[in-house]
């Protein structure tokens, strides 16, 4: 099979004022130059940091946000060139979950009209077969019939989630862009979740990218790993390669933080360095080369990095 | 016997001066006072707060007790509404209206907290219990300067001059973790990042010398890298001031490796307390096993997650018997009739679970 998405060189960046007076600009590359393949019926985990431009990426993918350049070809066909009212045909076909189901639902909708309302809009059931296809909708998601009349508020946080996840199934899509979809709930609700989102591509073969800043869930769940620094991939690779045999220093430290020591160094957040590596100022083995130099990202097929060290 | 103590200068020898020179029966009272006073930090009896609403008494904090010795880190771990947070703020004596405590008692370097006047419960907090809240983000008043906010609490609960106050402050702004105090010290929240903000709070906690400081979340907000610098920092000066600390998460890896003691909470009671080595090796409580399973559960090959089915209560809305009952595998026909009472096993250790009462 060959692969559903592929992303190519893609590129976003933003134009921020200094201050509210000033007339110089700075440009923040939330993405740059990012690329990789999805295969069908496998999921991409993505792991960064906040403001490591993963949420853009995920945005970017799904034309929500429209790159700057680059490519991205879903089901052959390239988003870059085509209409944007083929787009929104086509977003049937890829669907995204946010992070905050209590955000994400609209307060003042039930179930019924939260749910009712992508089948209509892309004509995919009758308006007389729709409660049947929402009652089997909201079995697969793990509730039941008597949701169907709730507001968003007479339900849990994990329900609320479910339904957001719910509705973005309706569709029957190819592709689900899940952006942090357990960070905002209970701890033990975020497995129940997790092992919904592995009934669900088990069941409906459905390809994934998966952003999130745990590391343990993205283990768990994906396939093929990127890690994000400063809108870069610093690395990629299969799972157990990038969890068993991290290669970038950043990699490591946050592998080492979620199972080792506590950290030391202090954080460095200034952006002063234009060229070379973005992760030079808090890099522990930094040589003179990485200042000048931005390393290619480079290796074989299952794991990639994106550093000089060997 | 009969030096005059009061040419002695170094004070230790002068403390055992004093001490030798009084007799038996007061030396024996002043080592007993020694030993307790100084091994607890804060001990909290049978705390219950409500809240009152329109659809009847939510009981936040119900009949919870737990006590941090000294140089302690004591971690409260429960959901989100499971009344960690309406702990702390009952300890601080901020429960906001409609809430109030109800009954308890917090023993506090030999005063109950609970009995003091606002007046003296002021000179009490920020002073003697620092806090450290979870947005950095909010606690801070953007339009004023840094260093004169950390002097703001120096400058309530001491009488220092102010430039006094300003040598304070830079020595906290050194002791968090900043190599360039004097250039902080004027600068505003907003020119901070979030890892740093969070260490002015904690500059600002510390900075008169507290015997306990209070954390709600205090890395929820940040990230993986900084969540790590930021414990570390609070374990240094754990260790550094003698402080105890109340750890207030829902993060159990993070107390695995910071903690000494644990309390799980759920539905505004404590369900088991234990050493926190004892704990990972074998927690007891359902709740607790399936928090641990939901969580170390992801190192394993299974295909699935072992999950606690169902959701987290409501408080106004609590079944009968055991809150836990209908999440629990292993619940018998008692758990939904009786609540358990507190089962002691071992030393440092009780579960509240019929499982072990007999």
């Amino acid at each position: 099979m060959g692969s559903l998405l592929s992303v190519s060189e893609l590129k976003k960046s933003y134009e921020v004022k200094k201050s509210i007076f000033s007339k110089n600009r700075e440009v923040i590359r939330a993405v740059d130059s990012v690329s990789f393949d999805l295969q069908h019926g496998s999921t991409l985990g993505i792991v960064g940091e906040s403001g490591s431009g993963k949420s853009t990426l995920a945005r970017c993918i799904l034309f929500l946000e429209k790159p700057d350049s680059g490519r991205v070809i879903f089901k052959d066909m390239d988003l870059m060139d085509i209409k944007k009212d083929v787009i929104r045909s086509l977003r049937k076909d890829m669907q995204i979950i946010f992070q905050d189901p209590y955000s994400s639902l609209n307060p003042r909708k039930k179930v019924f009209e939260t749910l009712s309302e992508p089948l209509l809009f892309h004509h995919i059931v009758d308006r007389d077969y729709i409660r049947e296809r929402l009652i089997e909708i909201l079995m697969d998601v793990g509730l039941n019939e008597d949701f169907i009349d709730k507001y968003p508020h007479e339900m849990s946080g994990g329900q609320r989630q479910r339904i957001a996840i719910g509705r973005a199934l309706t569709t029957n899509p190819s592709l689900i862009v899940a952006d942090e979809p357990v960070s905002s709930l209970d701890v033990s609700i975020q497995a129940q979740i997790v092992n919904l989102f592995m009934d669900i591509k088990e069941k409906r073969g459905i390809s994934m990218i998966f952003v999130s800043h745990d590391l343990n869930i993205v283990r768990f769940i994906s396939d093929d790993i990127i890690v994000m620094y400063k809108g870069m991939v610093v690395e990629a690779g299969k799972k157990n390669e990038v969890f068993y045999n991290p290669l970038h220093p950043y990699t490591q430290m946050l592998i080492d933080s979620i199972n080792g020591d506590f950290l030391k160094k202090e954080v460095d957040y200034k952006n002063e360095l234009m060229e070379g590596c973005p992760y030079y100022s808090r890099c522990d083995f930094s040589k003179d080369r990485c200042k000048k130099e931005i390393p290619v990202l480079s290796g074989d097929k299952d794991h990639k990095v994106l550093c000089f060290k060997d | 016997m009969f030096i005059k103590i009061k040419k002695i200068k170094n004070i230790a020898h002068k403390r055992l001066a004093i001490f030798y020179g009084i007799s038996i029966m007061h030396r024996v009272k002043i080592i007993k006072e020694f030993l307790k006073v100084d091994k607890i930090t804060i001990k909290v009896s049978k705390l219950h707060t409500e809240i009152s609403t329109d659809s009847g008494i939510i009981k936040a904090v119900d009949d919870v007790s737990f006590h941090i010795e000294k140089g302690k880190v004591f971690g409260l771990i429960g959901e989100s509404g499971s009344g960690k947070t309406m702990t702390a703020m009952s300890i601080l004596r901020l429960v906001p209206p409609p809430g109030r405590i109800v009954m308890g008692e917090i023993d506090f370097e030999g005063k109950n907290l609970l009995n003091l006047t606002k007046k003296e419960m002021e000179s009490i907090r920020g002073n003697r219990i620092g806090m450290i809240f979870q947005e950095p983000m909010t606690a801070l008043n953007p339009v004023i300067r840094i260093g004169e906010q950390i002097g703001e609490t120096i400058a309530f609960h001491g009488n220092l001059s102010r430039s006094d106050v300003k040598k304070r402050v830079l020595e906290l702004l050194r002791q968090v973790g900043f190599e360039d105090p004097e250039k902080r010290y004027i600068q505003y929240p907003h020119q901070l990042s979030g890892g740093q903000r969070q260490r002015i709070l904690i500059a600002m906690a510390i900075s008169c010398n507290p015997s306990l400081l209070i954390a709600d979340e205090p890395t929820t907000a940040l990230d993986v890298a900084t969540e790590s610098q930021i414990l570390y920092l609070l374990k240094e000066l754990i260790l550094g001031y003698g402080m105890s600390m109340l750890f207030i998460t829902h993060n159990l890896n993070i107390m695995r490796r910071f903690g000494d003691y644990i309390g799980i909470m759920y539905a505004g009671r404590l369900l088991e307390e234990a050493a926190v080595d004892d704990f990972f090796n074998e927690p007891l409580h359902p709740y607790s096993r399936g928090l641990m399973e939901s969580i170390f559960a992801f190192k394993g090959h299974e295909k699935r997650l072992k999950a606690i089915p169902g959701f987290v209560p409501r408080l106004s809305d609590l079944p009968e018997g055991c809150k836990f009952n209908p999440r629990c595998m292993y619940a018998m026909p008692r758990c939904r009739k009786d609540e358990p009472e507190v089962k002691k096993i071992g030393n440092e250790r009780w579960v509240r679970c019929y499982l072990y009462q007999n």
